[in-house]
């Protein structure tokens, strides 16, 4: 093995909710533990979701986003778990360690389980003029108005009606913005029905059905022009609409962070629903590599609960497998958040079960 | 763009001391600790650099530091990425032009 | 319950207009009177039962997807006070004039701002309560300021 500085029990990659509830889990049970995130503050996206998370009362719902943030935050630091910010999971090493970066300096820490809670990244959208400072994603506007307390435009046009979209939507107009509209390409949209509905009880103009065709402007954005499509994202002619702008949000799909599990050869499947190509794993989250576990937006684009449940059940699993909990007691913890990801996926998106089935019967074949 | 003073539900953002940089020669005020690419909007800036090969504009757009579009020229070093390095007195910020140069 | 009873009633009643199921309880949680219950599992919508159902409008603010109402018809049966969530500066004040705006945006009626309550278990979720011709009742889900062209 190559040389390292130390070795951990467990080694959690990200300090979102799915890096956290399983830093903390298997503390709990008697790991040591060290948490290792790129960011200058742990939480992942927690800390930029100000509006209150749906899930059950006893688990925090009603919280806001940046509260169960907290939460978590503290819990896991009560537990003895060793939290490294601004350190960047560069790679892995043949035989071993991991390459932690830290400015301008470079660590090899070895572990004996590696828990991937790397998150999700926004997909972008393309169109003439796409490049223009004023065009970015949606969660770069949402960062820059709820962390950085930085209105990113006046006038924004926001592309995509799925929850991120009209969620940031909703917080852009709460930082001072007015929405000049949600753009989607489908008929419907598919967020939350409660979540469109407080954007439409405001006014903003929802164009279903439509396509951003281009924008302009000469250092930002300055307008953009959209066209309706029929049933098969045909064009129709003529029905060409100019806005005036000076934002663009792209709010059009997350897809999972994978670099990491595919440096460290854990298979993936391609499954569209869960955003893209997914790290598979069975039903203790252990990837088809050896010691290597996952949880959260990186297994499968879902949502916060279900990132800190999934790192919950890793953590137990990882304990499991450093003999510090038997097999019974393990079990008997694991099927307890088991049947609460199963009833947090019981609602409108109930597909997603069943992608989660197929990728647990992927780990099998 | 423009700094949110008061907000519904985070309040009145907690900043940082009021510091002077310097953007392309111009003295211009920044909070320590906020993102360059945060007090460069604050301070109606949108475009951080221009490209190398057509001299577009190009600015923030994924804000969590991965896509490298926000880079700059900072304190000599090119490419520092403005939307997670953070604000520092007297820094010295230049748009970047193509690749730029290491001035150190 | 029905709707001329309703109607008839002095005190105000509650709203929820929540279609879809999304795993979340607040509401039930929160209600004092047992009023709301979510049967079996946490996915499944949530039921009013109006004959506990007070108009004490806490589950107003206590619903993540702010899709919760208090509708109260006054004794002359012209008006009606709609309460519903409001999460924006500047906050409407105690007799300001409007307008009632319906679930797509669109201004149907004048409206009058009655109170905004903002305590702190509502965690920074007001309360407004707006006053509106009782035939809009059904309708008015928003508020907007006369003369604010903004959201």
């Amino acid at each position: 093995m190559s040389e390292f500085e130390m070795v951990r029990d467990v080694l959690v990659v990200g300090a979102g909710p799915a890096g956290l509830g399983a830093a903390t889990e298997a503390a709990r049970l008697g790991a040591q533990v060290l948490v290792v995130d790129e960011n200058h503050r742990p939480g992942g996206q927690l800390f930029k979701q100000i509006h209150k998370f749906f899930g059950s009362a006893s688990h925090k719902a009603g919280k806001r986003g940046f509260v169960i943030g907290e939460y978590l935050l503290r819990e896991a630091r009560d537990c003895g778990v060793e939290i490294w910010l601004d350190s960047v999971v560069e790679g892995v090493l043949a035989e071993g360690p991991v390459c932690v970066v830290q400015g301008r300096n470079s660590r090899h820490i070895a572990f004996r389980n590696l828990i991937l809670a790397t998150g999700a990244q926004e997909n972008t959208a393309i169109f003439p003029g796409w490049t223009l400072p004023g065009v970015l994603t949606a969660g770069a506007a949402q960062t820059f108005a709820n962390l950085h307390g930085i209105l990113p435009g006046k006038k924004i046009l926001m592309l995509g009606s799925g929850n991120v979209g009209v969620i940031v939507g909703y917080q852009l107009i709460q930082a001072g913005a007015r929405m000049v509209g949600v753009v989607d390409i489908s008929p419907k949209s598919k967020g939350y029905q409660v979540h469109l509905d407080k954007l439409k009880r405001i006014g903003v103009p929802f164009f279903m059905s439509h396509r951003i065709t281009r924008a302009w402007g000469n250092f930002r954005v300055e307008g953009v022009e959209l066209v309706e499509v029929d049933r098969n994202y045909n064009i129709l002619p003529g029905t060409e609409k100019k806005l005036e702008v000076d934002t663009i949000c792209l709010a059009v799909g997350l897809n999972p962070r994978t670099q990491l599990a595919r440096q460290l050869r854990c298979r993936l499947k391609y499954i569209p629903e869960l955003g893209g190509w997914v790290t598979i794993h069975n039903e203790d989250m252990k990837t088809t590599a050896n010691n290597i576990f996952i949880a959260g937006d990186a297994a499968g684009v879902e949502e916060a609960n279900i990132a800190i449940d999934e790192g919950r059940l890793a953590g137990v699993a990882v304990a499991q497998n450093l003999g510090l909990v038997s097999e019974k007691e393990a079990e008997t913890i694991k099927e307890e958040y088991r049947e609460r990801l199963f009833s947090l996926r019981s609602g409108k998106d109930k597909e997603r079960l069943e992608c989660k089935r197929t990728l647990i019967r992927a780990y099998y074949e | 763009m423009t700094r949110i003073i008061d907000h519904p539900i985070l309040g009145a953002f907690h900043r940082g001391a009021e510091v002077t940089i310097t953007v392309d020669g111009q003295s211009l005020k920044a909070r320590e600790g906020e993102p360059i690419a945060a007090a460069l909007l604050a301070n109606g800036i949108s475009v951080f650099r221009f490209t190398e090969k057509s001299g577009d504009p190009r600015g923030l757009f994924c804000g969590i530091g991965i896509c490298t579009d926000c880079k700059m020229t900072v304190n000599g070093v090119p490419n520092v990425r403005t939307c997670v390095t953070p604000i520092k007195a007297e820094m010295v910020i230049q748009t970047q032009r193509g690749t730029d140069k290491w001035h150190e | 319950m029905n709707n001329k009873a309703l109607e008839d009633s002095e005190k105000g009643h509650a709203v929820l207009e929540c279609y879809e199921e999304i795993p979340c309880d607040p509401c039930s949680e929160i209600c004092p009177f047992g009023a709301i219950t979510i049967p079996g599992l946490i996915t499944n919508l949530p039921q009013l039962n109006l004959s506990l159902c007070t108009g004490c409008g806490r589950c107003v603010p206590a619903c993540p997807g702010q899709a919760i109402f208090i509708i109260k018809y006054l004794p002359d049966k012209r008006k009606a006070r709609i309460s519903l969530p409001y999460e924006f500066l500047p906050y409407p004040t105690t007799g300001q004039k409007g307008w009632g705006l319906n679930r797509n945006g669109h201004a149907v009626c004048r409206a009058r701002v009655i109170s905004l309550i903002l305590n702190k278990d509502y965690n920074h979720t007001a309360l407004l309560s707006i006053e509106i011709p009782s035939r809009f009742a059904k309708e008015v889900r928003f508020f907007r300021r006369s003369n604010d062209d903004n959201q």
